[in-house]
């Protein structure tokens, strides 16, 4: 029965460990390998309709409680480490408490109902998987990438190519402020109370919680073997253990087998479910002090104390090369999302803003959005870079089904947008010189340049797009010398047309 | 059976055992033992002094060494070349390396009033002025390119003086020089027919104050077709062209003006005018090729420099009266020596290498570009150089797969991509090259620097694409 905690706490350290890689490796390998990961967690698998993941988890939960939330979700397991941290500094430091149903189911359904209309900001700020992401991609991503930048620089000087440098920039400010928020309120919860959050708001936690009651195998307390000593309460994450009445709320056990190594009388065994109703309180007494045995287990590595200071990454500028303005965003009327998307509204409805497409995006494209509406969730721009035609990285990774998954063909016809002109910017007609730049680089040929004046063959070239063949990419945006607004930029499109 | 069957490391062991034993027993017999002090290709004392390959000049009789010595790179005092310093030339050197090269019977020298800032005439002059005036050849051009010297009385005071700085009172071989540049037949006419300077030179020849007449051409085809169809009335002794193992059948891949060596030289042939090869290097891109070029050309011939099989090729043809080489330093001339005496003509089958080595450079040549940063600033951002460079760089490493099937690709397009980034800042790259062309009258080489910039951008757009 021992080895049942040490195998819970392997899997979930090898699990979180992978997922948080899923959001650092912007090289895309770990994502060919374990890219699974994201789309077996809950919530985007039922976004996703991913009717096979969602029974496989609920059969999961069926069979042997809520094992999801200690070793798949890696807000809970970041949430144990935590909470191990606390024990570390106080033992026996948990006590049980009251369910507070009321509120969790009420908030499982307000969840329920902010999916059906499709008030996206209150899921994405809820989801587990998705506040973990955030995290990940706010705070652990730029060390991991400073980090690389370092070997980067090493490699260069060893002219290795192993490594290279990436840019390090702020891609949302909110987002970067709900990550920290989340992280410190779940710290301080779970380092306290351990798993506060799972138990009360968590509606995943919620809905896991109601099968679990009906679990095949679950910890018993063997009421023969129980003193009443309540060590099991004391040490219980979930505070489900009520042992003067040697009860266990198996909506709020998250399976994490603690009770089951802390009990010196072997009184709890994790076996199939019993009748509990023969339990006899025993009062018997005992004065024995709790079992100092050392853990020895993997620790959860969530030292994670130094929020990353995120630094663009500037240029230096020699004396022979020209300063280089950096672009700013256009006023667009209608914002892009990655293709894949479909649109505006089925991102917003499917999307619980976990950023992994964030992280993914090797150009530098996405961003998570700052509008209430659409919170944190991915939008494109192209001044740092644009939607190139061989990268279809965000539609692979997506887990919730926000960006469907989406080939190179089916990518170089699918109109996310279209471009859009701008006389007063346009470099032939302000500096007097030849351009062409957007034409040159527009990967399905919709601009053409051509004379200004019709009558003369002889005057500035500028572009016409043929909006029918754009598709949005931004390429042209990207590299149109005006600066800082570029002389044609993409409007984005509502409902994403195949062309 | 089995017994016989030694193989080679087997071999080599045994002979290195014999070997010992034989150094062993004759330990002191210094003779016996056959180790070289130096390679042979590097001494000049190995050199023989009467092997040099001559050739018939027709109308004349005359033999004129196979190497000639082109007097346009003199050495200064800071020892570069004087094409690009601006110190004084060193005229001890200049001796010595005339000195050496006479020694081992080089007899034609090739100079210009433009050469090194106008100042190899008269280097030249002081040097050849020490030998017997009947011992070598001496050519010269009429260099009157800029407008001011396009009238007869400034072009013949060119002409005149070409015969003081030389300490000579006649011309072996007297050149129209770099027809075909610029506006090609506008120019020429300009140059040397409205100012009557080619009537006075035919002239000259019949004084015999100038011994042979040809030109020099450069450029534009048409300019040289017309001067070979009025053979019969110019009678041309001989005309200076460029040909090397690259230009005879890429010429314009080179540079677009340029003609096939093949085409000029068989024009040439056809009519019986002998040949001087200029450019046997290509402006030094055949010595200094890339890696894969380098371990092609070498494993063939290992003890040979890669220069060398760029002069066999121009030795090789036989309407070719003399190669020239314009050598800075003394190493340059020994290892042309060396390939002169005697010419080792190529064989077909080496021919057939050279030029399957042609085709290979050709792939992805290289850019003439030596980042002398005329072009910048590039008033939208880019460094030109650091791209051009890079491009180079991969070029001369191997790094430019040919296609997504090469057997390197995924190393090559990796080193190509990631070094990118290193050498040009994402921001500065080619891909924000609009064409505006303001870069390209700045460049000394004449790079269309646009146009490269789009084509290296097209190359990395297909790495990233994987369309290659």
């Amino acid at each position: 029965m021992r080895k049942l905690k040490i195998i819970r706490q392997s899997v979930a350290v090898i699990s979180i460990i992978l997922v948080t890689l899923l959001f650092l490796d912007f090289t895309g390998t770990i994502h060919t390998w374990f890219g699974w990961m994201a789309k077996i967690q809950f919530l985007p698998a039922v976004l996703a309709l991913n009717i096979g993941v969602i029974i496989a988890l609920v059969a999961l939960t069926l069979l042997f409680g809520r094992i999801y939330c200690s070793v798949i979700c890696p807000l809970g397991i970041m949430q144990d480490g935590f909470g191990w941290l606390g024990k570390r500094s106080k033992k026996n430091r948990y006590s049980y408490s009251k369910p507070k149903n009321m509120l969790r189911y009420i908030i499982l359904a307000l969840i329920v109902v902010a999916i059906i209309t499709g008030v996206s900001v209150f899921v994405s700020l809820l989801a587990p998987y998705s506040a973990y992401g955030r995290i990940a991609q706010s705070l652990f991503a730029p060390i991991w990438q400073w980090g690389n930048n370092l070997l980067a620089r090493w490699a260069e000087s060893h002219d290795s190519y192993a490594f290279y440098t990436v840019d390090i920039w702020l891609k949302g400010g909110i987002t970067l402020v709900v990550a920290i928020v989340t992280l410190v309120v779940l710290a301080f919860l779970s380092w306290r109370n351990g798993r506060t959050y799972c138990n009360t708001i968590c509606p995943v936690g919620t809905t896991l919680g109601f099968l679990s009651q009906f679990s095949l195998l679950k910890p018993v307390i063997d009421t023969s073997k129980c003193n009443g000593c309540g060590l099991c309460a004391r040490n219980c994450k979930a505070a489900c253990i009520n042992s003067k009445e040697h009860k266990i709320d198996y909506s709020r056990c998250v399976t994490c087998f603690d009770c089951i190594n802390k009990c010196h009388r072997g009184a709890i065994s994790y076996t199939l479910r019993r009748s509990i109703k023969n339990a006899q309180a025993d009062k018997g007494k005992t004065s024995e002090r709790v079992d100092d045995s050392r853990r020895q287990f993997l620790t959860v590595s969530a030292t994670v104390a130094a929020a990353a200071a995120v630094q663009a990454q500037e240029k230096t500028v020699d004396g022979g090369l020209a300063a280089i303005t950096n672009k700013k965003i256009p006023a667009r009327k209608t914002k892009i999302v990655p293709p894949g998307a479909k649109g505006i509204k089925n991102l917003s409805s499917h999307c619980t803003a976990c950023q992994l497409c964030v992280s993914a995006c090797p150009n530098n494209v996405l961003r998570p959005s700052t509008d209430l509406e659409t919170l944190m969730q991915p939008e494109s721009s192209y001044e740092r870079g644009y939607c190139r035609p061989e990268c279809t990285r965000c539609s692979e990774v997506c887990p919730t089904g926000a960006i469907r998954s989406i080939t190179r063909a089916d990518k170089s016809s699918i109109q996310i947008g279209h471009a859009v002109w701008v006389k007063e910017n346009c470099v032939p007609l302000t500096d007097g010189v030849e351009c062409g730049n957007c034409a040159r680089h527009c990967p399905v040929g919709a601009i053409t340049m051509v004379p200004s004046d019709s009558e003369n063959g002889n005057s500035p070239k500028i572009p016409i797009v043929n909006i029918e063949r754009c598709i949005g990419c931004g390429a042209c945006e990207n590299l149109c010398p005006a600066r800082p607004f570029s002389a044609i930029y993409v409007e984005g499109h509502e409902i994403h047309r195949t062309i | 059976m089995k017994n016989h069957n030694i193989n080679r490391r087997e071999f080599l062991k045994r002979l290195g055992i014999g070997a010992g034993v034989t150094g062993l027993t004759l330990t002191g017999c210094s003779t016996a033992s056959k180790k070289l002090s130096s390679a042979s290709s590097a001494s000049s004392s190995e050199l023989p002094t009467d092997k040099m390959t001559y050739r018939v000049n027709p109308k004349t009789g005359e033999n004129v060494s196979l190497l000639g010595y082109g007097c346009m790179r003199w050495p200064t005092i800071s020892g570069e070349s004087a094409r690009d310093g601006e110190e004084d030339i060193d005229q001890d050197t200049v001796n010595d390396l005339v000195d050496t090269a006479i020694a081992h019977g080089v007899n034609y020298f090739d100079t210009s009033p433009a050469y090194c800032k106008g100042r190899s005439e008269h280097a030249t002059g002081i040097a050849l002025s020490r030998h017997p005036r009947n011992s070598y050849y001496i050519a010269t051009k009429l260099s009157n390119f800029a407008p001011s010297t396009w009238s007869r009385e400034a072009s013949l005071a060119m002409y005149k003086n070409s015969l003081k700085e030389l300490q000579t009172d006649y011309i072996d071989y007297m050149l129209l020089h770099g027809v075909g540049m610029s506006d090609g037949m506008e120019e020429f006419n300009k140059r040397y027919i409205d100012n009557g300077v080619l009537d006075f030179l035919l002239s000259e020849r019949e004084t015999g104050r100038i011994k042979n007449l040809g030109f020099s051409y450069h450029g534009d085809i048409k300019v040289f077709d017309y001067l070979l169809s009025q053979h019969e009335k110019y009678k041309w002794d001989f005309v200076q062209i460029q040909l090397n193992y690259v230009d005879w059948k890429h010429a314009k891949e080179v540079n677009e003006r340029n003609t096939n060596a093949e085409y000029l030289y068989g024009e040439l042939e056809k009519r019986g005018i002998p040949a001087i090869i200029m450019e046997p290097l290509l402006g030094g891109r055949l010595s200094n090729v890339p890696e894969h070029i380098v371990t092609r050309l070498k494993q063939k011939e290992p003890d040979r420099s890669v220069a060398s099989w760029a002069f066999r090729y121009a030795g090789t043809h036989p309407g070719v009266l003399t190669v020239l080489s314009g050598m800075t330093y003394k190493e340059h001339l020994l290892d042309n020596l060396h390939s002169f005496c005697p010419l080792k003509p190529l064989t077909d089958e080496e021919l057939a290498f050279l030029y399957d080595t042609a085709d290979l450079m050709m792939q992805y040549p290289t850019i003439p570009c030596n980042d002398c940063k005329y072009c910048m600033p590039c008033p939208y951002g880019l460094d030109i150089p650091a791209i051009l460079l890079h491009y180079n760089k991969c070029i001369n490493e191997g790094n430019i797969p040919a296609s997504s099937q090469s057997d390197n690709y995924r190393e090559a397009r990796r080193a190509f991509l990631v070094g990118y980034d290193r050498s040009v800042p994402r921001l500065r790259q080619a891909n924000h090259c609009i064409g505006c062309g303001q870069c390209a009258p700045h460049c000394p080489q004449s790079i269309d620097i646009p146009g490269q910039l789009h084509k290296i951008d097209g190359f990395v757009e297909k790495l990233k694409q994987g369309t290659l």
